[in-house]
């Protein structure tokens, strides 16, 4: 992290995968596919939520555990400010989910498994802003929250990756549906799909930077 | 498991799903494109300006 917060040039990258994303998405050959039709195309950008999230998430407790062995107080910045934007591209997620589900599932919440174990886990890492809200010491706070953050991320990887494929889903790949690689075995749209993951993560991570820097700046007002 | 039966049953019979030929064909397409665009630059532009103020404050 503190190499992205010192360098410039993935920015341009950034803004190189998006601008691509958004043309390859609605100008390149999809699958023709009933129901879905040209909603397809959403794949490009409903999923990349969840893999910024993940990998956002990652890097937060990645920090935290950073935090806990040294006492660094950026690591505790850096891992807090991850956690936000990872929680905001969640929310993001769920909700550009929501609204593809309402035309392709039918509804926009059919208590799909996935759907349930999303949502519980939003709701973990919600916990996570309201513990660290209500504890004014600088040190505890850190302390507590890194140790929470830890025990939050052990629980989303179940609740995400494997939960969900135990049980019957809507989501390709989950119970008896067929996987990513049954939506296209051409990979017409694969070679859209990772480059928009890694551009919308990257987003997340630039955003990320931002608010660091911006959280070091009044830190340091507040000492002087 | 009805729904999830529905879609597999039409996914294999897709291969003449409607899709949006005509509004592609006139070219309309390109618009949207075109806006789309002109949003992610202008939000990069904003994002790259912010950062410029925030490194401003870093070195007072």
């Amino acid at each position: 992290m503190k190499y992205l917060i010192r360098t410039n040039w993935w920015k341009w990258l950034t803004m190189g995968l998006l601008v691509y994303t958004i043309i390859g998405a609605l100008l390149f050959d999809v699958p023709r596919l009933a129901i879905l039709n040209e909603t397809i195309r959403v794949l490009h950008f409903h999923v990349p939520m969840w893999f910024g999230m993940i990998f956002l998430f990652t890097a937060s407790v990645w920090h935290a555990v950073k935090y806990l062995k040294t006492g660094d107080q950026q690591s505790d910045i850096i891992s807090h400010k991850l956690a936000e934007v990872g929680m905001f591209f969640g929310i993001l997620g769920l909700l550009t989910g929501m609204l593809w589900a309402t035309f392709t599932w039918g509804e926009p919440w059919s208590n799909d498994p996935k759907q349930n174990a999303t949502a519980i886990s939003m709701l973990i890492y919600m916990a996570y802003f309201v513990l660290r809200g209500s504890i004014s010491d600088e040190q505890v706070r850190a302390r507590i929250s890194g140790v929470y953050n830890i025990f939050a991320f052990a629980a989303l990887i179940p609740l995400l990756f494997i939960l969900p494929r135990l049980a019957d889903s809507l989501h390709p790949g989950n119970g008896g549906n067929p996987g990513f690689n049954a939506y296209d075995l051409d990979s017409k749209l694969r070679m859209v799909f990772y480059p928009a993951v890694l551009g919308w993560t990257l987003l997340g991570f630039w955003i990320a930077t931002v608010k660091i820097r911006l959280t070091r700046i009044i830190n340091r007002r507040e000492d002087v | 498991m009805m729904l999830l039966a529905i879609v597999l049953i039409l996914n294999v019979s897709a291969q003449d799903a409607e899709m949006a030929d005509g509004f592609r064909g006139e070219g309309k397409i390109y618009v949207v494109v075109a806006v789309m665009l002109l949003l992610l630059i202008g939000l990069f532009v904003y994002l790259f300006r912010i950062e410029r103020r925030v490194k401003k404050l870093e070195n007072e």
